[in-house]
Parts: C-alpha cells; sequence; structure tokens
C-alpha cells in the first residue's frame, strides 16, 4: 500500500495543472485523426527536459490515458477512429450517432474507458512491485535476453510479416549501436560527424512516429474527405450511468480483456478493442444488434482500449520490456531524466514512480470529466485539414528534435529516418520494432558484455547465457513468440488460397 | 516477363539495398578493430544481414506479401512536400533561423496542399492568417514562455 504515501503529491499545483494539461491536450490530439497516441506522446517528451522528472512523467502518462480515450470522439462523431485502438468503437459508436444518440454514445465511451482505465491502473499498482522485486534474481544474461525477447515480441507480433518484424527489430538493434562504444571508446559506424554522439533516442522517436505521418498526409495530395460532425444532443449523464450497469457483461469482458492483452509485451490497443469487442457479441444474446448502434460495442471496446494502458506499463515498469510502441516512448520519456525502470525505479526514486502512478488514476477520472465536456470541441479540431496538420506537425518535429540537445544533427537524424521509415512502411516494415531495438539495444549490449566477461571467468559462454531456468524460459518464449507468428501467417497465407481456389 | 508489376520491382530494389547495407554493416563489424568493441554488432549485424537477404530472395522469387509499394501518383503528390520538408530541415532552418525558416515553410504547405482555388485572394488571406497565427502562438510559447532553444541564425 506504499502509493497511498504519495498520492497527496499528484494535488500540488504544478503536477496537478499538468495532469489537467496532459488530459484536456491529449482528449484533443487523441480525436485528431492521423495523430496517433504514440505520436502525440513523442512530440511531448522535449516540452518536460524543463519539468522535474515527476512532473514531466505525468504529463506524458495523462496524454497515454487520454488520448486513448480521445481517439472514441472523432470514431463516433465523425466515423474516423482517432487511432487504431478505436477502431471497434467506430462500429457501434457512430451507427448510434447518426440515430441521433451520439451524447448517449459519448457518455458511454468515457465511463466505460475511465471504468477500465482505473481497473488498469490499479493492476499496475498492485502487480509493479512484485515485479520488480522478482527482477531483482535477474543477472546479465536474463537482462540480455530479457532485451532480445522485447524485440522479438513486438517484431513478430506488431507486424505483418515475421521476417520484416525481426528485420526492423534488428536494423533497430544496429542503429543504437552507432557511437563510441561505452567499453573501449572506439568508432563504430560514424558516417557523419552528426552520427558521433550515437543516435539520440527522442529524435529518432519523433522521426519514426510523425514524419511518416507528414509524409502520408503529402501523399494524399490536395484532396481531403469532407468530414461531417454529427450534432450532439443533450443526454442525461445518469440515464448513461444506469445504462453502461445494465450491460455489466459488456463491460467486464471489455475490462479484463483489456487488462490481458496490456500485460502481453508487444499487443496494442487496437487488439483489446477488436477482440473485446468479438467477445462481447458472441457472449450477447443480442448480437445482431452489433454494428447497428448497440450500446455493449462501445462499452466493450472503450473498456477494453482503456484497461489495457495500466497493465501495458507493467513489464515496461518492472523488466524495461514496452507492452505497446507509446510505452516504449514513454520509456525514453523515462531514460532521458535519468531513471531506468525496474527495482532502482521503485528503491531510489518511489516518489517518482507512485507519484507517477497514481496520477494515471486520477488522469482517469479527470479524463471521464472532461471527456464529456470537451469531445464538441475536440470534434471540431479533428476537422483541421491535412495540409495545416501536416505543416504544423513537421515544425514541431523540428523544434522538438532540436530542443534535446540544442543541434542540427539530431534535426537531421530525425528527418533522414522519418523519411526512411516511410517508404519502408509502405513495404511491409513496422516502426514499433524499429524503436524497441533503438532503445533496447543499448541494454541489451551492455549486459552482453557483461555477461560475456563473467562467462570468461567461469563456466564458458554457452552455460552462462544458455542454461539455467530463467535463461531457459526466456529463450523459450523468444522461440516460442517467432513460432506463433510464423504460425499465424501460415495460416493467413493457407486461408487466402483456399479463397482463391 | 509475363505478370510483372510495379511492386515486384520495388520489393527487390528495396529489400535489395537492405541485403546490401545489411551486408556491408556485417562486412565492418567483422573487419573493423578492436574486436572487443565489434562484439554485439557482430552478433546483431549477422543476424541483419540472414534476414535480409532472406527478405530479397522472397522480393526477387515473388513471394512477398506484405507491402503495396508506392504509385506513381502518390508519389508525384508527395514530391512537392517532400522537396518543401528536406529544403526547410537541412538547409533553410540553420541558415535562416527557425522561426522564419518554419513560417515560410508552413506557409508554402498549406498554400500548395490547400484545395480552395489558388486564384481566390480570400484563400490566400486565409493561408496568410494561419501562418501569423502559426509564429505568433509557436514565437509566444518557445521563445517568450517556455524560453527553448531552436536554431537562431540570420533572422530568428
Amino acid at each position: 500500500m506504499e502509493f497511498l504515501f504519495y498520492f497527496g503529491d499528484v494535488f500540488s499545483p504544478i503536477s496537478f495543472a499538468l495532469l489537467v494539461l496532459g488530459t484536456v491536450g491529449g482528449l484533443i490530439l487523441g480525436a485528431t485523426p492521423g495523430l496517433s497516441p504514440t505520436m502525440a506522446v513523442a512530440l511531448l517528451i522535449p516540452f518536460t527536459f524543463h519539468l522535474q522528472p515527476v512532473q514531466g512523467l505525468i504529463l506524458l502518462g495523462a496524454a497515454y490515458t487520454s488520448t486513448v480515450a480521445g481517439g472514441a470522439v472523432s470514431a463516433i462523431l465523425l466515423k474516423i477512429p482517432g487511432a487504431p485502438a478505436n477502431i471497434a468503437t467506430t462500429l457501434d459508436g457512430h451507427a448510434m450517432a447518426k440515430q441521433g444518440k451520439g451524447a448517449r454514445a459519448l457518455q458511454l465511451s468515457f465511463l466505460a474507458s475511465a471504468i477500465g482505465g482505473v481497473f488498469g491502473v490499479l493492476l499496475l499498482i498492485f502487480l509493479t512491485p512484485v515485479l520488480a522485486q522478482w527482477a531483482l534474481a535477474f543477472g546479465p544474461s536474463h537482462l540480455f535476453w530479457l532485451a532480445i525477447l522485447g524485440v522479438t515480441i513486438i517484431g513478430s507480433l506488431d507486424s505483418n510479416s515475421l521476417v520484416k518484424g525481426l528485420l526492423s527489430g534488428c536494423i533497430g538493434l544496429w542503429l543504437a549501436t552507432i557511437g563510441f562504444d561505452d567499453i573501449m571508446g572506439a568508432q563504430r559506424f560514424i558516417f557523419h560527424s552528426s552520427l558521433s554522439g550515437g543516435i539520440n533516442i527522442i529524435a529518432a522517436l519523433i522521426g519514426l512516429f510523425a514524419i511518416p505521418q507528414v509524409l502520408m498526409m503529402f501523399s494524399k495530395g490536395r484532396s481531403f474527405d469532407d468530414l461531417v460532425v454529427v450534432e450532439v444532443e443533450k443526454h442525461s449523464i445518469i440515464s448513461s450511468v444506469y445504462e453502461l450497469f445494465s450491460r455489466i457483461r459488456a463491460l467486464v469482458i471489455g475490462t479484463f480483456t483489456g487488462s490481458i492483452i496490456g500485460l502481453i509485451p508487444g499487443v496494442g490497443g487496437q487488439i483489446a478493442g477488436l477482440v473485446a469487442y468479438d467477445q462481447t457479441k458472441k457472449f450477447s444474446p443480442e448480437r445482431s444488434k452489433f454494428g447497428k448502434g448497440h450500446s455493449e460495442g462501445i462499452i466493450a471496446a472503450e473498456s477494453a482500449n482503456n484497461a489495457m494502458v495500466g497493465p501495458s506499463l507493467v513489464p515496461l515498469l518492472t523488466l524495461s520490456i514496452p507492452g505497446s510502441p507509446t510505452a516504449a516512448v514513454l520509456l525514453g520519456g523515462l531514460l532521458i531524466h535519468g531513471i531506468f525502470p525496474g527495482t532502482d525505479l521503485f528503491d531510489n526514486h518511489p516518489d517518482v514512480a507512485w507519484t507517477f502512478i497514481n496520477s494515471m488514476l486520477i488522469g482517469q477520472i479527470l479524463m471521464c470529466l472532461f471527456g464529456l465536456y470537451v469531445a464538441g470541441l475536440a470534434a471540431r479540431v479533428a476537422q483541421v485539414p491535412n495540409n495545416v496538420m501536416a505543416a504544423i506537425v513537421l515544425a514541431l518535429a523540428v523544434f522538438g528534435s532540436y530542443s534535446v540537445q540544442s543541434s542540427m544533427g539530431d534535426v537531421y537524424v530525425m528527418a533522414s529516418l522519418g523519411i526512411m521509415m516511410y517508404f519502408l512502411e509502405r513495404f511491409g516494415f513496422s516502426a514499433a520494432p524499429l524503436v524497441l531495438g533503438l532503445i533496447l539495444g543499448p541494454i541489451a549490449e551492455a549486459n552482453f558484455i557483461q555477461g560475456n566477461m563473467i562467462a570468461q571467468a567461469s563456466d564458458g559462454l554457452f552455460n552462462y547465457f544458455f542454461l539455467g531456468p530463467l535463461n531457459l524460459i526466456l529463450i523459450s518464449i523468444v522461440i516460442l513468440s517467432i513460432l506463433y507468428s510464423a504460425l499465424m501467417e501460415i495460416r493467413s497465407l493457407y486461408s487466402q488460397k483456399k479463397e482463391e481456389i | 516477363m509475363k505478370n510483372v508489376t510495379i511492386p515486384y520491382f520495388q520489393h527487390v530494389i528495396v529489400s535489395g539495398i537492405i541485403a546490401l547495407i545489411g551486408i556491408w554493416v556485417t562486412f565492418i563489424s567483422y573487419t573493423q578493430q578492436p574486436s572487443e568493441a565489434f562484439l554485439f554488432p557482430r552478433l546483431i549485424s549477422s543476424i541483419f544481414a540472414a534476414l535480409a537477404i532472406w527478405t530479397f530472395i522472397k522480393a526477387l522469387l515473388k513471394k512477398t506479401k506484405i507491402g503495396n509499394g508506392m504509385s506513381y501518383n502518390n508519389f508525384l503528390k508527395l514530391l512537392p512536400g517532400l522537396i518543401v520538408m528536406i529544403t526547410f530541415i537541412f538547409f533553410a532552418a540553420k541558415a535562416v533561423g527557425f522561426y522564419t525558416s518554419s513560417s515560410f515553410t508552413v506557409f508554402i504547405i498549406i498554400s500548395f496542399y490547400d484545395r480552395r482555388s489558388h486564384y481566390e485572394l480570400k484563400s490566400w488571406f486565409k493561408r496568410g492568417l494561419i501562418t501569423l497565427g502559426y509564429f505568433f502562438i509557436l514565437y509566444g510559447l518557445f521563445a517568450i514562455l517556455l524560453k527553448v532553444y531552436t536554431p537562431n541564425e540570420l533572422f530568428f
């Protein structure tokens, strides 16, 4: 119950103001199609440099939580999911809005998000310290395999092609080796002076997530769809609360599904929302109403994608393995403030860890309260045309990457990686495993070198890295995740061929 | 050359470039000294090269199923924006300062990609107004309120 001691810190004037700012800003950013939660958090990181680590994390955490929920606004009122996590919400949400029940759909969406989100953060509160203590038993070989596990899981599950996902992860791990070697001080792969300090993680994150979006908006040219906002009528919040609890099955399925999926590293909110929607539909006696404006569809999808947020931070805060691409960006935010996840975080910076986690709990409630009021405004912001959005995001990306170290080299790296990623995405490569490789690369290398030294002084490289129960468990999970993805790919190819026949 | 489409060639070219980079990185890892500094890069680059060659062979044998490549039309739409972006980032930001160059970039991008007529005075007025709004908000926020460093040369 250590977290209770730090509850008051969330309500200090600056922290609370940042929580409100992050929540409201996140709701508006989340409602804007094309601005994914990952990109929003990446663009916000430079704004946290001048803040205390805990304040910076509160801002980022609030933005993460509310961008996921804010995506429901455009999904319901515009039929465009603000983020991939809100795809399932579009199915019933927009249908309800068209029937003149937009306010009810929004209220149900924010209430379900808040309940799912609170449950997810409670899971984070109770699971994290246990896992963090367990992480103490980890030596260099285990930490090396954990880093590799993080890259392979995201590489195999987050990508449509297993080989391309793993290859993206390898490119990220290689990019992480650019610069001066920590032990020998030798130069590695420095092809240009701007690479002498290595690749700055924040600049790389901004480039990899923001620039491809900007280029995607350019590639649409002058045409963009006319977005029509469905008008919202007044609706009693009390009757929405009553309806939410009368649809308890959807709420429970959504919350549990989202929490479990969030705990699995690499599986994002998009999957949580869709799986919860599908499961609720299967168990519902009114399954024929799904897709036509049924409130159970919204409740299941929104409770799931917000329940995923808290648990996705469990592997991040304990084992340095981000549960989602946005969590990977948060890891970058932690590292630039000199905070390392795991036991270091809970033993040496409990104030930072618990205030951050508590702020996410309060943030869920604020998100629900503000969400109901700013939904209309957020939907109007979502109508900002692509050309204006692209220009502003581009300027913010340049500003953000420059402000990290006041270096134009970082801006060049940001732009080069972003342009490269845009073209790679057209050929089935994915940014998430590349980012994970870049973030976890230094952790993998440091533990590989340390483990290598221990192995040479003791029982040899093979025994040290490949034997022992914990090593074997981690290696098995790496292999299983690869085999599972390979199996899924073969199954989908088989069914495609069957359809062709 | 039956059934050979543009995405096929695009996949072959892109995966070929990645394979070449993979082989080159592996070569550097195994030939550079001190060898202790390249221990981890050797491990990673070997897997990188193996996966890249696999991807290239798959592309060559037309086994690639993921990725639609880039159409000529989309590339033509993208190109002006890409040129403006490269000019802004690699030349203008350092040469004329962040606020001046980014304001020009914003104006050019919103004007070029605006679907409203380019012959209407009213729409040019709107574009100018958006750019001014952008400039004052960003300058007020970053330079005056947050006092953050930005590329700062000829102008501001």
